[in-house]
């Protein structure tokens, strides 16, 4: 769809966000994500994480300054254009708790492209195909088929329900992962397993990787890494 | 995966609490819709307690006070009509049918009647029905009595039972006809009229048990014995008022004006359903009252509703946040928790109804039998009216935290807040 290369996958320039009813204001240093690229951005909490995620996927706006994913400038666009434009290109996975407890695990992945009809499309053309995709990504993932079609959402341990959110945001292909401390409620060695398979997906999909986390020892499994909160534009203006 | 069935499935998730919700409407939705079903049937009912009789004719006194002594049993009678009078109304071209009614006596509190058996043929009440009986026949012996249902219950009385009319409405022990004993001949249905409360004789018993009787005083040193009453002349010299049933409707107005301006005697004649409307604008507060506690009713019931709806928002920020993350847009959050109250409130109105209808169903007869309350198992269209209303409602209610939710899901992003 869009030519490697050419087009940066999210390119942030001058960002600026200012707290509605307060007068703090965080600066962000400008960055780029080229399509593919899997880059781990470090952020200790306070570091204006969560509000940079957010300015990314298109549910805050800037207060000055423009982030432009797959060359369109999300200040562009309108509220419901951006939420339409979210499902497409963006898969998410918070810290924990990713999943609708009251869908089955198989649910919760198709949730991804229920409001993405390109998605849809991308897993499969009928509802059987898409579902067959749900299953194959989660396997892919590790996690038995068996176990998903019989078991609750509420009864997977953590570790299961993040593979789940994993193939959430992966289903359909969208260009762009982003992933909130996904890893934070894991084991060691369950996370780097974790780490492995997510990364094996994306760039099975192609999908360019955004992965926040203040864990510098997963900074290796990445292309690039930066720091949210070292830099001296990104910090807290009272 | 449409809105709806996500509704469905999240509500699902929280049934316990969801289901309490819904039982709080449903019984709000129950107590709406019954006491607007009681209000209706009861005027209905009232306004029905006579439906056959064209006019009814009384002493001159005001047409509220005539149907409340004449047909209520309320009050008592201002004044006589002769009975010359009576045969001369019933004389009248246009009369086809009178029924004599003559009260003064009671028995136990309940009011006697003395009529004639024309009274179980042409009295009509609700759609025109006429009296039946569950027990026994009308009157054919002086000495004979029918009892309504509400007298049979309450005194438990059945055919053969032998009873002693007081004289007087106070029920005093010392005015009692204790001479003249009556044989109970036949119990009457219930109608959910005050012939329920009522004591039916013959006009020529009242006179009987009368015949030693001045002015209110039994005579001292007379005491004419039951058989011997039964061979002197008992042709009525008075009656409180009667019942006229016409040739043609259309000469209702004709003849009340006729009876009205009789120069023998001064009459009133009232058309039935003009008096009961009147009567029922009365008592039309107490109408207005009910109405008010049931809408505050239903008024709490969503409150309940919104209170559920509110406490359960602040757990549900995650799955907002993942709606959210997915491609949702802020209305569409907003549009889950509508669909969620509309759910909730169409819920608990369908079981409100059909609790409604249930107890309707079970309790019809018993309340016919103990409250003279006939009630209709289908719903009056202003309840349809009030259902629509508590829907709007429930919809307006889950607009609330819709938008409260709406306004989170943009100040927070997708950051779950707990």
């Amino acid at each position: 769809m869009i030519p490697y290369g050419e087009v940066p996958l999210v390119s942030c320039r001058g960002l600026q966000f200012k707290w509605p009813g307060s007068d703090a204001t965080l600066t962000m240093d400008d960055f780029s994500v080229a399509p593919g690229e899997r880059m781990f951005l470090c952020g200790p909490s306070g570091s204006g994480k969560s509000t940079l995620l957010g300015l990314l996927a298109g549910v805050m706006t800037a207060t000055r300054g423009e982030v432009t994913v797959l060359g369109v400038p999300l200040s562009t666009l309108s509220a419901s254009q951006r939420d339409h434009f979210r499902a497409e290109y963006l898969g998410y996975i918070f810290q924990q708790f990713n999943l609708l407890p009251f869908l089955s695990p198989v649910e919760n992945v198709l949730l991804g492209c229920a409001w993405s009809p390109v998605r849809a499309h991308r897993a499969g053309l009928t509802r059987q195909a898409q579902r067959a995709e749900a299953l194959r990504l989660l396997d892919a993932l590790g996690l038995v088929a068996q176990l998903v079609e019989r078991s609750r959402t509420g009864s997977l341990s953590v570790g299961q329900q993040q593979r789940v959110a994993v193939a959430r945001a992966l289903i359909g292909g969208p260009q762009l992962l982003i992933a909130d401390e996904p890893t934070s409620a894991l084991d060691t060695d369950s996370r780097d397993a974790f780490l492995r398979l997510l990364l094996a997906e994306c760039t099975r999909h192609g999908t360019g990787v955004i992965f926040v986390s203040h864990d510098m020892n997963l900074a290796r499994h990445f292309d690039r890494a930066a720091a949210l909160g070292d830099y001296p534009s990104s910090q807290m203006v009272a | 995966m449409n809105l709806l069935s996500l509704a469905w499935k999240s509500l699902r998730q929280r049934r316990t609490g969801v289901l309490l919700t819904v039982v709080t409407i449903a019984l709000s939705v129950f107590l709406l819709l019954g006491v607007e079903r009681v209000r209706v049937d009861a005027r209905r009912g009232f306004s029905s307690t006579v439906s056959g009789t064209d006019l009814v004719v009384g002493a001159r006194s005001g047409p509220v006070n005539l149907l409340l002594y004449a047909i209520f049993h309320v009050g008592e009678a201002t004044n006589n009509i002769t009975w010359k009078t009576y045969q001369d109304i019933r004389a009248m071209p246009e009369v086809s049918w009178t029924v004599p009614l003559s009260l003064g006596d009671s028995h136990h509190g309940f009011r006697v009647v003395g009529t004639t058996t024309d009274f179980f043929v042409h009295y009509r009440y609700g759609a025109r029905q006429a009296l039946s009986f569950v027990q026994g026949s009308e009157f054919s012996d002086l000495y004979d009595a029918v009892v309504g249902a509400e007298v049979a219950r309450q005194l438990h009385y059945k055919v053969g039972d032998s009873i002693v009319l007081a004289h007087g409405l106070g029920g005093l022990s010392t005015a009692l006809h204790a001479d003249k004993p009556f044989r109970i001949k036949g119990i009457l249905a219930p109608t959910g009229t005050p012939v329920d409360a009522t004591i039916a004789v013959s006009l020529e018993a009242i006179e009987a048990i009368h015949v030693d009787w001045r002015g209110g005083m039994r005579l001292p040193g007379r005491e004419t014995s039951a058989e011997s009453t039964r061979h002197m002349d008992l042709t009525p010299t008075a009656i409180t008022a009667c019942l006229v049933g016409l040739n043609s409707r259309l000469s209702s107005f004709a003849v009340q004006r006729a009876i009205n301006e009789y120069p023998d005697e001064a009459l009133l004649a009232v058309l039935p359903g003009v008096a009961l409307g009147e009567l029922w604008h009365l008592i039309g507060t107490a109408e207005s009252a009910l109405r008010a506690v049931s809408a505050m009713v239903v008024l709490v019931g969503m409150s309940g509703m919104l209170t559920a709806l509110l406490a359960m928002l602040n757990e549900r920020r995650r799955e907002m946040a993942i709606l959210r993350a997915v491609g949702a847009s802020a209305r569409t959050v907003f549009a889950l928790l509508v669909v969620e109250s509309t759910l909730l409130t169409t819920l608990g109105a369908a079981l409100g109804c059909l609790l409604l209808f249930g107890i309707v169903a079970i309790g019809h007869d018993y309340l016919l039998a103990h409250a003279g309350l006939v009630l209709e198992l289908a719903p009056s269209s202003s309840e349809w009216g009030l259902l629509v209303a508590v829907i709007v409602l429930g919809v307006l209610a889950g607009a609330i935290p819709g938008s409260i939710a709406y306004r989170r899901s943009l100040v927070d992003g997708l950051q779950v807040r707990l």
